[in-house]
């Protein structure tokens, strides 16, 4: 196959996916506005006028970039995994595979396919901070890096979870039990700083921690820790599972007999 | 250059429940040909097309596609191929152009011309009124229908259909014949599956039969057929029998006053029967064979075959 032909059914899944997600828009992009919503009104401005300020930012400026990156992160893969588990349960991945395209375009379609809905979901939830509180951009560079590589990383963590689900439980299993809570101990609501020392150690275990402080960085200029940590633990994290997922496809498992 | 549209060379599939699906399997299939892959439920007929088309991880063999390995060269051996399955296999909240002009797109057609194709694979078959409509509000027949229009897209050298008229009514049947004679006589190789074995009798000009994921029978359907040895005719009469019939060295049987089943040898012929009942002045007003000849053949052997 070409390389023009494969940038056509690239873009023939990009198309599709987006058109899958805007189609339903109510279930894909507008829960996260209303979770968003309610976490600025109870930890940002109920329980957020109580604390003093973080790293010189009031609690409700301090969590905003945490907050947007965590609706990336859950919309990136819920994208991909239900979207991928619905094309096997239905059996239309067949489809993609009787057809001559290589196993990186599908990948690389569903991917860009997270992305497009997580940064669909960042851009929206950016617009309702605003409502909440002022958003300063620091480094729109880093900003925009650190959205595009994280949708990118959890598009294809979705992928790989969409292969091994055998059942709708199996693609909720990860998000429920795995990605919250990393999530949540990411450091969307404190600082590692704020943690006893053991703590710290292993919050630094958490992939997480590096997106939320390298995108706070991008929005309000400080992090827990460096950039260029940040951006390797990314980009080497979206390698392995790329490659992972490649290898899956390659083999067929979970998708042929 | 090949002349042969699929060829497979020693084909295996074991399962991971260790069933053996399919044991050393040699096949050839001429370019052009009209072709009946034929078997009883769980012979190996839909493991075979899905190791043909990727969806099966083959054990062992190799199968070429117009020449093309579907290991080394599975870009080349893909864009060949045209597969419609047994099972509906689309997105059932997607309307029907989506549906096909992104099988040309995954194709890798570009915009023009996969708009062109979906325009006319949905026009040929039919569709072309429902193109805004989803798969769910469209009856079994139009489904089937759907997914050949979809298979043809990228106007594939090699058309597999499994299937294809499984459940739809007899009308629809007719017309997917006429179509598919159609697509034959362009020049596109067809292998069919299916369980209606008059089917495969009136469109095949060669046959596979699979059974236990054995070839048992690999031949031109004239072959085949020539193994009958024998054949049971339903013959009706123009007026109803008044006297006792003699009809000696045939087997037969007077089903009412006006039709008479009869057996024949292949050493008798048809000029023969008639011209015995001529003589005894029995005027056979139409025949029709009493099963499909393919039918009989095939039950015999799967019977035979499976001991």
């Amino acid at each position: 196959m070409t390389l023009t032909k494969q940038f056509i059914a690239l873009r023939t899944i990009f198309v599709k996916e987006v058109r899958r997600f805007a189609r339903i828009w109510i279930q894909t992009i507008l829960p996260s506005v209303i979770t968003v919503v309610l976490y600025f009104v109870i930890m940002g401005q109920l329980i957020g006028s109580q604390i003093s300020s973080v790293n010189g930012y009031p609690y409700i400026e301090f969590i905003a970039p945490g907050l947007i990156m965590m609706s990336i992160i859950t919309n990136s893969y819920a994208n991909v995994v239900s979207s991928f588990y619905s094309s096997k349960f239905q059996h239309h991945i067949e489809e993609m595979l009787v057809s001559p395209m290589p196993n990186y375009i599908i990948i690389l379609g569903f991917m860009l396919g997270g992305i497009a809905r997580g940064i669909t979901v960042g851009i929206t939830v950016t617009l309702t901070t605003l409502f909440f509180t002022r958003l300063q951009i620091h480094s729109i560079v880093v900003v925009l890096f650190t959205l595009v590589l994280t949708a990118a990383l959890f598009s294809v963590a979705g992928l790989i979870n969409g292969i091994f689900a055998k059942s709708f439980d199996d693609i909720s299993i990860i998000p429920t039990f795995v990605l919250t809570p990393l999530t949540y101990l990411g450091g969307v609501f404190f600082g590692i700083d704020m943690l006893p020392n053991f703590w710290q150690q292993v919050s630094l275990a958490n992939p997480i921690l590096y997106m939320v402080n390298s995108f706070r960085l991008g929005v309000l200029g400080i992090s827990d820790v460096g950039l260029t940590t940040s951006m390797s633990v990314i980009i080497g994290f979206l390698a392995i599972l790329f490659l992972t997922c490649l290898y899956l496809l390659n083999k067929g498992i979970g998708i042929r007999t | 250059m090949t002349d042969h549209a699929l060829s497979i060379h020693g084909l295996s599939k074991i399962y991971n429940n260790e069933v053996s699906a399919l044991d050393n399997i040699y096949l050839k299939v001429k370019m052009g040909d009209f072709f009946a892959l034929l078997g009883p439920n769980g012979a190996g007929k839909s493991t075979l097309i899905g190791i043909v088309t990727s969806l099966i991880n083959k054990s062992a063999g190799k199968v070429r596609v117009m020449g093309y390995d579907i290991d080394t060269h599975f870009s080349q051996a893909k864009s060949k191929i045209g597969v419609v399955p047994q099972e509906f296999n689309f997105n059932n909240f997607e309307p029907l152009m989506e549906i096909v002009k992104s099988q040309a797109g995954y194709f890798g057609l570009n915009k023009g011309l996969a708009l062109e194709a979906t325009e006319d694979c949905l026009d040929k078959l039919g569709l072309w009124e429902k193109r805004k409509d989803t798969p769910r509000e469209l009856s079994g027949g139009m489904k089937r229908r759907l997914m050949v229009a979809r298979a043809l897209v990228h106007n594939p050298k090699l058309l597999i259909l499994d299937e294809p008229t499984a459940g739809v009514d007899i009308e629809i049947r007719r017309s997917m014949w006429e179509l598919l004679q159609t697509i034959n006589m362009a020049g596109k190789t067809i292998i069919l599956t299916t369980h209606y074995l008059e089917e495969a009798e009136n469109l095949c000009r060669n046959i596979a039969i699979i059974n236990h994921g054995k070839i048992i029978v690999d031949t031109s359907m004239r072959n085949f057929l020539e193994r009958l040895k024998e054949e049971s005719f339903i013959l009706y009469l123009r007026h109803p029998i008044q006297n006792p019939l003699n009809l000696q060295g045939y087997s037969y049987e007077v089903l009412d006053g006006r039709t008479l089943e009869v057996t024949l040898s292949n050493q008798k012929t048809l000029y023969e029967l008639f011209s015995v009942l001529n003589q005894q002045g029995v005027a056979v007003l139409s025949i029709k064979n009493k099963t499909s000849r393919l039918e009989e053949l095939f039950f015999t052997l799967i019977k035979n075959s499976s001991g």
